[in-house]
């Protein structure tokens, strides 16, 4: 008996990973949820039939879209962290002692629900006494916020769905209203390779480009998503993703990654020509 | 054949039988099932396009329907609660023509509110019919003209006994109603009809807590847009009558104007929105309202932008509120409407149905989701946080009392000249001038032009408005009479 996870990545392509058992399939309010467990990559999470993470390659995604962030702020005391359900974000985070909250809003309590139930490699930390955990929709629970975060992290699904609000213009917005001074968003920013996904990544720069003074973009390999190359916004209002990056400092806390380390967080801002053109393409729009 | 009830959708069903018996077309339209055009198969699909096909015995004939759109007919009409209704491919436009025309002829007068829609106005220009306007109160704070209150329009019947009807906004663009049963019941006991423009009541029919529909009010005619709240395709509508209205008249009067062509696809929107309205339509309205009610508490809560409701009924000329409807006033936020508007689409891709120069508009209906209506709160918020400012030098819109000096007819068809627009003050106009949407003509053919109306044309062109109607469309120059 064979049995196969296949998720259409374009109309015309396909990934496939061939799968054990299927551990857990349910539809919320907002999207069908499903938990498989395969030979090659572990235990994985779907929605509405969209690779969201596997066990094998979360740490890249996970650790990119924390630690960058966390080792050019100086001093990360309040974070907000949108999306994120499976609690990888959360885990990274709550190994900084210096944290003092973490706001979660996710808008699918059925997510969480699974994840801790299926999914303890990324949902361990989620019972942090730091953490609370929302559970509403992302663009509104931020309209509210001025002044009192230091670092969002965007954590977000596809912008063809229930995350497209977390792609828009006001939603950014909002983000840089929410932010301190010096304040950090950093956001997940889609592929650059297929023309869809290229398309969607152009309007999420262009929308950060007009909200943000700093708006930079660095890249990860991450082998389940589409085309496997990846990529992340960093905006900022006040430091800069290179120049204000503390080398010393982050590797003085002696945390052990498996993806990230300070010489990867510079070459990760060097993008291929093409990407680079893709982003400069919008940012002359703005 | 079975039972016609709600359940049934006899239109559409046809086609699906029609669908099955694989007739070979010998007859328009041309491109026979989408083969002599295969880019717009590509576009539209080829569902669609089959579908696309003429009048012919198994699907009855629009002009004069005696099987599956009179069925259709007759649903509708028991589902609206209407003596009958008839389908109508012309847009609501074309409803609200023909009820005119079927009312009134050359010279005699119809008494309605100025803030009506150009289509009330085009009829009269087609038939010859004279306006009475009676003056809709105007909201000084918002800056809207309301409905019309009972005492006026008594006055208005009182001075023009001879009037053969009176015409209602049930509701108004912003959602505001007249007192209608009233209204009705003053028209009637003065020998007039009354007809109501229900481009934006479709949801009366079926919702529960909203304005009384025509019908049930008792109203002789109504032009029902079942494309806007209802839920049908562009340009679809109903026109339905009361037990007064003879079928036969009224038939014969949509006949002059509208298509022999009559749209499969208009008409099976139609059918199928009834059905689900009349099956659904409670508790898809019920989710609506609670829609614009948690919209109006969360924009309310941004400060500057009031999103108004039923608070402002003072059980006459705000005589009801449909709740459905989410009008904001931005005045306060320091921008004008349209302005507004203009942002959330350029720099929010948020479309809204108009802006004017105090409030805007968010059409809600039975296909919105609450995260749609999330984006545009905090887009709205966004707005006042990164646009806003001080009030000073906004101009409110005031109704402007028309001087009507001839027919909207003498005046469209008279000798006329064009003049640059600041000559034509004192001048009679013999064109429309509107900003649209809303489509509320600022100047209709037979008024009077005054400099008060100059100015608030050249503040709306400023601000941005899209003003449309002249033959002029820069509108540079205005046709006046000689």
């Amino acid at each position: 008996m064979d049995f196969w996870f296949s998720e259409a990545q374009t109309p015309n392509v396909k990934l496939s990973i061939k799968v054990d058992k299927q551990l857990f399939s349910g539809k919320s309010e907002f999207q069908r949820i499903d938990v498989f467990e395969a030979p090659e990559f572990g235990r994985f999470l779907t929605l509405d039939g969209y690779m969201m993470l596997t066990e094998k390659d979360e740490f890249i995604y996970h650790e990119m879209i924390t630690h960058v962030p966390m080792a050019v702020h100086p001093k990360v005391r309040d974070v907000l962290v949108i999306g994120a359900g499976d609690g990888g974000v959360i885990r990274e985070l709550t190994r900084y002692p210096e944290i003092e909250h973490i706001d979660m809003v996710e808008i699918d309590p059925l997510v969480v629900e699974v994840c801790k139930k299926y999914l303890p490699q990324t949902s361990c930390r989620l019972n942090d006494p730091r953490l609370t955990i929302h559970y509403e929709d992302g663009v509104r629970f931020i309209r509210s916020c001025k002044d009192q975060y230091d670092l969002i992290i965007v954590d977000s699904t596809d912008p063809f769905g229930p995350g497209e609000g977390l792609f828009t213009r006001e939603f950014y917005g909002s983000c840089y209203n929410a932010l301190r001074e010096d304040g950090i968003m950093v956001n997940q920013h889609e592929s650059p390779f297929y023309a869809e996904d290229a398309v969607a990544c152009q309007r999420a720069h262009k929308r950060i480009v007009e909200s943000f003074p700093i708006s930079r973009v660095y890249q990860a390999h991450i082998p389940t998503y589409p085309s496997g190359h990846w990529l992340f916004g960093f905006a900022s209002k006040k430091y800069h993703p290179l120049r204000d990056l503390d080398e010393t400092r982050w590797n003085m806390r002696g945390l052990t990654c498996r993806y990230y380390t300070t010489t990867l967080h510079k070459g990760a801002f060097y993008l291929p020509a093409y990407v680079e053109e893709l982003l400069r393409d919008v940012e002359q729009e703005c | 054949m079975e039972r016609l009830d709600q359940q049934r959708a006899p239109i559409y069903e046809a086609l699906e039988r029609f669908g099955k018996m694989r007739v070979v077309p010998f007859d328009v339209p041309g491109h026979k099932r989408g083969r002599g055009n295969p880019e717009l198969v590509e576009l539209l699909g080829q569902q669609c396009v089959s579908m696309d096909v003429n009048s012919m015995k198994p699907l009855d004939n629009l002009c004069h329907p005696i099987s599956v759109i009179r069925d259709a007919e007759i649903l509708a009409a028991q589902a609206f609660g209407a003596a009958h209704a008839f389908l109508m491919v012309g847009g609501t436009t074309s409803a609200v023509q023909s009820m005119i025309l079927s009312v009134a002829k050359r010279g005699e007068k119809i008494i309605l509110p100025r803030n009506v829609h150009r289509s009330v106005m085009g009829a009269m220009v087609l038939c010859g019919a004279v306006p009475v306007y009676v003056n809709p109160e105007c909201d000084h704070r918002l800056g809207i003209p309301l409905g019309m209150s009972v005492s006026a329009v008594e006055k208005a019947i009182r001075e023009n006994p001879d009037a053969k009807a009176v015409l209602v906004n049930n509701p108004t663009y912003y959602g505001i109603c007249s007192d209608l049963r009233s209204i009705v019941k003053l028209a009637h006991d003065n020998g007039m009809l009354c007809l109501a423009d229900e481009a934006h009541g479709t949801h009366f029919y079926f919702g529960e807590n909203l304005p009384v529909s025509a019908m049930a009010a008792g109203a002789d005619m109504a032009a029902v847009s079942m494309h806007k709240s209802g839920g049908s395709l562009t340009q679809s509508s109903l026109l339905l009558t009361g037990p007064a209205m003879p079928e036969g008249h009224v038939r014969q009067i949509i006949n002059l104007t509208q298509t022999t062509s009559g749209s499969y696809l208009l008409l099976s929107s139609l059918d199928i929105s009834r059905r689900n309205l009349a099956l659904r339509g409670k508790q898809e309205f019920k989710r609506v309202s609670e829609l614009a009610e948690y919209a109006r508490k969360e924009i309310n809560a941004i400060g500057g932008y009031y999103a108004f409701s039923k608070e402002l009924c003072n059980g006459d000329s705000i005589f009801d509120f449909d709740t459905t409807k989410l009008s904001v006033n931005t005045l306060d936020v320091g921008l004008a409407g349209i302005e507004v508007y203009d942002l959330l689409r350029d720099e929010y891709d948020i479309q809204i149905e108009f802006g004017d120069l105090g409030n805007i508009l968010a059409y809600l209906s039975i296909g919105d989701r609450p995260r749609e209506v999330e984006r545009l709160v905090s887009a709205l918020a966004e707005v006042r946080r990164r646009f806003g400012g001080s009030k000073a030098g906004l101009m409110q819109q005031e109704y402007i009392d028309p001087i009507v000096a001839a027919s909207p007819q003498e005046a469209f068809y008279a000798e006329k000249e064009s003049l640059p627009i600041e000559d034509t003050a004192g001048r009679i106009c013999s064109e429309f001038v509107m900003c649209y949407p809303p489509g509320i003509p600022i100047l209709a053919p037979g008024e009077r032009i005054t400099k008060e109306i100059l100015d608030y044309i050249q503040y709306a062109k400023a601000k941005g408005c899209s003003m449309t109607g002249p033959e002029d469309a820069d509108i540079l120059r205005l046709n006046v009479l000689k």
